[in-house]
């Protein structure tokens, strides 16, 4: 396996990790939060991504929906199963991505599965997604051995390029998601798919200080979370905590108003966790 | 260079591994095992014991003159997979990976199926060697192959019939792969096709390529020569690639897919992944696929459930693109009649995937004439499709005819 980072890369800081980073500084953690584009509309869906950033949420990630989600659980299903029937198309997410950005100072990373992209083209989408203001790519199904095309659009681009880490990986493997991803690496807490879970593996731990020992200076743990003291307790060890289907499901049941409160209460666990530094 | 010595994860530009970082080290654990798996003689000889005392390996080939009449003469022989046990080739790659899954340690296998002979066979396997399994088929084909869910049931695995997506095979390998992102540390996933990530391409291929080679040699001493040409149904293309790989790099013999035209491709309603598709990512691999400009799957279309699948595997693409292989739709209706033609003229009963494969020879028969031998790979027996087939020649209600 070869890193295959370039020296082409634009000088520009990652907002993302610059937002981790303050976070940490004052005392607790960022608090990532998913929803997919087009839920239950695109308009609402904008509105709850808006809303999202306005409760607390640090960090954006919207998700493209896409035929064939083999991370995702029940709930993330319906939600991006709907909004294919309801017409979603590519270029939605990236209108979503300008307009909340527009709007909030929240960063914003897309969520998506790698075919979309490859249709779209690569270089055509981290230019569109650059230019509405989107923060980079959290990439479930592409691993950094098949992505030379992404490591080359986003070195060009700058846009970060978030990879995953699994409690199942080598060392190696883990080393080399530190080195190439940006923005930080993406901790999976457990074996399995997206969906809340009662408690969240202690394998989520173990995980992030092995990506400590690999110089992750930038982890965050997703998959399961959904409790304000889920996300304090993850916190008190990693550097973001990612809340999806939790939040999915408060915007289905709830609407927005509904969202907004779930988000304001996750955002009061992710505060004030350690002395500010 | 011979073309059989590809072991990927790359076929030219197809192949790899588009998959969840959580399921790479099961992924390079099987590529590892397997490795030293087949270079195991003690692997080998295991395997090929099965094959002779459960399987009933070597599969026979038969001559078929009343069905080649309607094949412009040509001489048409037939690789006779239907007569497995469990009633297709797929019978051939669950013994391979249930040998591999005791190999590892593990001791609960998943599958996804289509037709359900695929389900049927890893079910058969985890009998036969004591592993928990669950098979997941969508919800369609629980319907369309009741029969096959029965016999899975009975064999003691557990069926989950899926009700996500268009409830079809693609969905069925979806909630197989969640399943298997979950369970990995207790759990091999036996894959049914030459698709997916690496090493299932190269993996399934390797423990069905066993189809060709018995048939190289049964045809050469039966005629004295190579077929002019060898054909079969493709889907995912695992009986496919069973028989073409004997004769990658015979130049003389031509290999023909034949893929479900549906209800024809000029209609949305088919599942002619090679004739339509364009290159992306699917379950795992880069191949050629239906999808929209967005690059959502696109769903499918066949009366055939084992074909009803918008990806292919990997090394077919490859050989369409090198053009080694010619791949050609063939539409319900022609396949039905192909279906009907062998039962009549032979007495033999093939499954409607494999009818594919005799519709596609029936032309090509004609086009070659007389003087050509044609190989087909009859892949699966007609059993499981009598429902279908009833209805289809309405031959189950009061009324019902001697056609």
């Amino acid at each position: 396996m070869t890193a295959t980072t370039t020296g082409t890369m634009p000088n520009r800081t990652s907002r993302v990790e610059a937002t981790i980073a303050r976070r940490r500084a004052e005392g607790g953690g960022a608090l990532i939060g998913y929803l997919p584009v087009g839920f239950p509309t695109l308009d609402e869906s904008i509105e709850a991504a808006v809303a999202l950033a306005e409760n607390g949420v640090d960090i954006i990630e919207l998700g493209l929906p896409y035929s064939d989600p083999v991370m995702d659980g029940p709930v993330i299903q319906a939600a991006t199963q709907q909004a294919l029937a309801n017409g979603f198309r590519l270029r939605h997410g990236i209108e979503a991505v300008a307009a909340i950005t527009a709007r909030v100072d929240a960063p914003v990373l897309v969520m998506t599965y790698w075919n979309p992209i490859l249709q779209y083209g690569v270089d055509r989408f981290a230019d569109d997604l650059l230019a509405a203001g989107g923060a980079g790519l959290i990439t479930p199904d592409l691993i950094p051995d098949d992505a030379a095309d992404w490591f080359a659009a986003s070195d060009r681009t700058g846009l970060d390029r978030v990879f995953l880490a699994a409690p199942s990986s080598s060392d190696a493997r883990l080393a080399h998601a530190v080195e190439v991803s940006r923005g930080f690496v993406y901790a999976v807490s457990t074996m399995g798919i997206t969906g809340a879970r009662s408690d969240v593996d202690s394998a989520a731990r173990i995980l992030v200080d092995r990506l400590r020992l690999a110089g992750a200076t930038s982890a965050c743990v997703g998959l399961g979370i959904s409790t304000p003291e889920q996300v304090r307790e993850i916190l008190g060890y990693a550097d973001g905590a990612i809340v999806g289907s939790a939040l999915v499901k408060a915007l289905s049941d709830g609407g927005v108003p509904a969202l907004g409160e779930l988000a304001a209460r996750l955002a009061a666990g992710a505060s004030g966790i350690r002395a500010a530094v | 260079m011979s073309l059989r010595s590809e072991t990927g994860p790359y076929f030219g530009d197809f192949g790899g591994r588009f998959v969840p970082e959580s399921l790479v080290a099961a992924l390079d654990e099987l590529t590892s095992e397997y490795a030293l798996a087949r270079v195991d003689p003690a692997f080998a000889a295991e395997l090929m014991e099965l094959h002779k005392t459960y399987t009933g390996r070597p599969s026979i080939i038969t001559e078929v003159p009343r069905f080649a009449a309607h094949a412009g003469g040509a001489r048409v022989i037939l690789k006779r997979e239907d007569l497995n046990h469990t009633g297709s080739h797929k019978i051939n790659n669950a013994l391979g990976q249930a040998l591999l899954t005791k190999r590892i340690g593990k001791t609960r296998v998943i599958a996804e199926t289509g037709a359900g002979q695929h389900g049927v066979a890893t079910a058969t396997v985890a009998a036969l060697f004591g592993l928990e399994c669950v098979v997941y088929m969508g919800e369609v084909d629980t319907e369309r192959q009741a029969l096959n869910v029965a016999r899975m049931r009975l064999l003691g695995a557990e069926v989950v019939s899926v009700r996500t997506g268009s409830r079809t095979l693609k969905d069925a390998i979806n909630d197989a792969m969640r399943d298997w992102v979950t369970n990995v540390e207790t759990t091999n996933y036996i894959f049914g096709t030459v698709a997916g990530p690496h090493p299932f391409p190269a993996m399934v291929r390797d423990f069905q390529k066993i189809i060709g080679e018995e048939a190289r040699a049964q045809v050469l001493s039966l005629t004295g020569r190579l077929p002019d040409a060898v054909t079969a149904c493709v889907g995912g293309g695992s009986n496919a690639i069973g028989i073409f790989d004997a004769f990658l790099d015979d130049p003389t013999v031509a290999l023909y897919g034949y893929e479900a035209g549906g209800e024809g491709v000029e209609t949305p309603r088919h599942a002619a992944t090679l004739t339509k598709g364009r290159p992306g990512i699917l379950h795992g691999a880069r191949s050629l696929m239906l999808q929209d400009e967005d690059g959502q799957t696109v769903e499918s279309h066949s009366i055939s459930a084992g074909l009803d699948y918008p990806g292919v595997g990997p090394e077919h693409s490859w050989l369409s693109t090198i053009g080694r292989a010619t791949y050609l739709p063939v539409t319900d209706a022609a396949a039905m009649d192909a279906f009907r033609l062998l039962s009549r003229t032979e007495g033999i009963i093939p499954a409607i995937e494999s009818a594919h494969a005799l519709a596609g020879t029936l032309e090509l028969g004609k086009r070659l004439g007389p003087e050509a031998t044609i190989l087909v790979s009859l892949s699966g027996r007609g059993d499981k499709d009598m429902e279908t087939a009833g209805r289809y020649f309405d031959l189950l209600d009061e009324g019902a005819q001697q056609l």
